[in-house]
Parts: C-alpha cells; sequence; structure tokens
C-alpha cells in the first residue's frame, strides 16, 4: 500500500467506512498517516432498529452518532467531522453548495488520498450523490493539484461498466480492528456480525475474501 | 418500543386531537430493496414536521394496525404499525417493523418540533 500524507475519507452514513474500507483506514493509521473521516449524515434513516427494536426513529441518530464514534476509535482516528446533514436528503442539497462543503474540507486538510463513493455506481442516492459532490469538487482544482481519488463502487452493474477495481488492497493484518469497527455499529451489524461469525469460524472463501480485501477503483478525471 | 396496545394507542391518538401538532410520516423499503431483487419496485414516502391539526383520530385492524387522523380538510394514515412508545419528550412515536424487524413505516406526533 502506497504511503500517503493525509487521507479524506467521504462518506455519507456511520457504517459506510466500515464494509469495505475500515482495513485501508487502519493501515494507513498504523503507517503514521493522518485520516480524517467525513461523514455526512448520522443515518438517521436506518431502517435496522434491532430485533427487538430497541431504537426508535427518534433515538437512532443519537445512538448511530454514538456508534460512530467509537467505530471511529476502534479504527484509530482521530479527526472525525459529522457534517449535519440528514440521511436520505443528501441527493436533493443543491450539488454546487454540496461540492462547495466538500472543496472546503480538501482546501483545508490538502489531503493526498481521498477515499469516497464511485458516483452512479454506489446504489444509495446518498453515496451516489456524495461521490459525485466530491468528484465535482476535485475538478475545481487544477489538475496539478488534484489528490488522488479511490472510490468504493457495489453495484450489480459495476464491473461490467468500469471494469474490475484496480486497487485490491489485502488488510487481512488487520481483520480484528475491522471487525471491531463493524461492531461498533452494533444497532445495524448485530445480524450480520453474528452469520459472519459463523461464516469465519468455517474459514468460507467468499466471506474471508470479503472482509480481507478491500477494493477500489481510482477515478479517471479525463 | 412496545408492541400496539390498541387502545393506550386510542388513548394517546385523542389526547392529542384538536391542538396543533407535528407530525412524521415515512414509509421505506430501504434504499438496497432494488439492489438486492432487481425485480422489486422500490417505492416509499417522507414528510418531517408537517404541522396540522386533527379533529378525529383511529386505529384500526387486529395488527398490525392502521391508524387514521382526520383534519378539517383531509387526512392522514398509515398502514402496518406494529410497535408503540411514548418517548421522555411526550411525543407518541409509532412504527412498523416488517418481518426482519426492519422499519417499514413510521406515524409520529409530537407537540414541539422534531429535531
Amino acid at each position: 500500500m502506497e504511503k500517503e500524507r493525509q487521507v479524506l475519507v467521504i462518506f455519507p452514513h456511520p457504517d459506510d467506512e466500515a464494509f469495505g474500507v475500515s482495513g485501508t483506514i487502519a493501515k494507513h493509521i498504523q503507517n503514521g498517516t493522518p485520516v480524517t473521516y467525513a461523514c455526512l449524515t448520522l443515518g438517521e434513516m436506518g431502517r435496522n432498529m434491532g430485533d427487538p427494536p430497541f431504537a426508535t426513529r427518534e433515538s437512532l441518530p443519537h445512538i448511530r452518532k454514538q456508534e460512530l464514534q467509537n467505530a471511529a476509535k476502534a479504527m484509530g482516528i482521530t479527526d472525525l467531522r459529522m457534517l449535519g446533514y440528514r440521511d436520505k436528503t443528501v441527493e436533493f442539497e443543491p450539488e454546487d453548495k454540496l461540492a462547495q462543503h466538500m472543496g472546503e474540507l480538501i482546501k483545508e486538510l490538502n489531503p493526498s488520498l481521498i477515499i469516497t463513493f464511485y458516483p452512479g455506481y454506489a446504489v444509495h442516492p446518498d453515496h451516489d450523490a456524495t461521490g459525485a459532490a466530491v468528484i465535482h469538487a476535485v475538478k475545481n482544482l487544477p489538475e496539478q493539484q488534484r489528490p488522488k481519488v479511490y472510490c468504493v463502487a457495489f453495484s450489480n452493474n459495476c464491473e461490467e461498466e468500469i471494469g474490475a477495481a484496480d486497487i485490491v488492497h489485502d488488510v487481512t493484518e488487520v481483520a480484528d480492528i475491522k471487525l471491531n469497527t463493524l461492531k461498533a455499529h452494533v444497532s445495524q451489524t448485530q445480524l450480520m456480525i453474528k452469520e459472519m461469525e459463523e461464516s469465519l469460524k468455517k474459514q468460507d472463501p467468499a466471506v474471508m475474501a470479503r472482509i480481507n480485501q478491500e477494493r477500489f477503483w481510482t477515478y479517471q478525471f479525463d | 418500543m412496545d408492541i400496539v396496545m390498541k387502545e393506550q394507542v386510542q388513548l394517546a391518538l385523542d389526547e392529542r386531537a384538536n391542538k396543533d401538532v407535528y407530525v412524521h410520516l415515512e414509509t421505506t423499503n430501504g434504499a438496497y430493496a432494488s439492489h438486492f431483487d432487481e425485480t422489486f419496485f422500490s417505492s416509499g414516502a417522507y414528510i418531517r414536521n408537517a404541522k396540522l391539526k386533527y379533529i378525529h383520530s383511529k386505529i384500526a385492524g387486529n395488527g398490525p394496525y392502521r391508524i387514521g387522523l382526520k383534519t378539517d380538510i383531509g387526512w392522514v394514515y398509515a398502514e402496518g404499525i406494529t410497535h408503540y412508545e411514548i418517548d421522555e419528550h411526550d411525543r407518541l412515536l409509532m412504527a412498523g417493523h416488517d418481518f426482519n424487524g426492519k422499519l417499514a413505516v413510521s406515524l409520529e406526533i409530537s407537540e414541539t418540533p422534531f429535531e
């Protein structure tokens, strides 16, 4: 994995980082690279409320905020920004304003690498809108000042249209940190973790690969 | 949240009638429904902090329940309500959780605006 000067991770929901990126984040932090995580919303509209439900629509944001802080701690992130948008409304924000907000973050932190969602290939409308705003902001920079942007994509058609991921990080050595990050988002991952731990016990190769390899697409600006 | 007790919910609805209240109403299949099943038609609606006054209300059905609020010039209703709670701010929170425990519908009534 390339050593970076500063990494900026931008996702819309607490737990977006957990599945596909927390291993990479942990490795950068172990490398001594500062990582800032900017999270646009508190996942106010999550559908997992615990079973039996322990969260309500109104208590969920408070619970997920604490979970996000716990997850940041698990990864070793000391600079966590909560940007105050509302879950499922990101795509309805004026795009230039959102891009401007992202641009301010980029200007302040001057990252050598940004990690976000691949616009159009990230399934959830908030994911696509966040990725689009970040790309928009980076495009506004003069070419030689642009940081690298690694995108996360997982739509059913993504490989067909944008090919295979060009960056694959093996994060086996930080698998425990990754699992702890997933577990920190307990309201959202409780059911999934149970299944996952079963599969891990059986060394299910598909599950092992999903946990141990994190895949990114480098965004091509031209 | 507790499983809906019909009489309790009706009482809570009646207590909030004939005054200005703020309503949160939401239905959702989740943003991933069509990703996991491309034949699934995903739909939903959301309104937060609609200010209104209802003059009559009723909880109907044998569970999951339907709840209707009649206003001077219109209606609000929600279907699929399974759970309810009166929270620490005296807000009446009602929700429908699907067979996997995921929230599918939410109807909430408060005398102060929601955050």
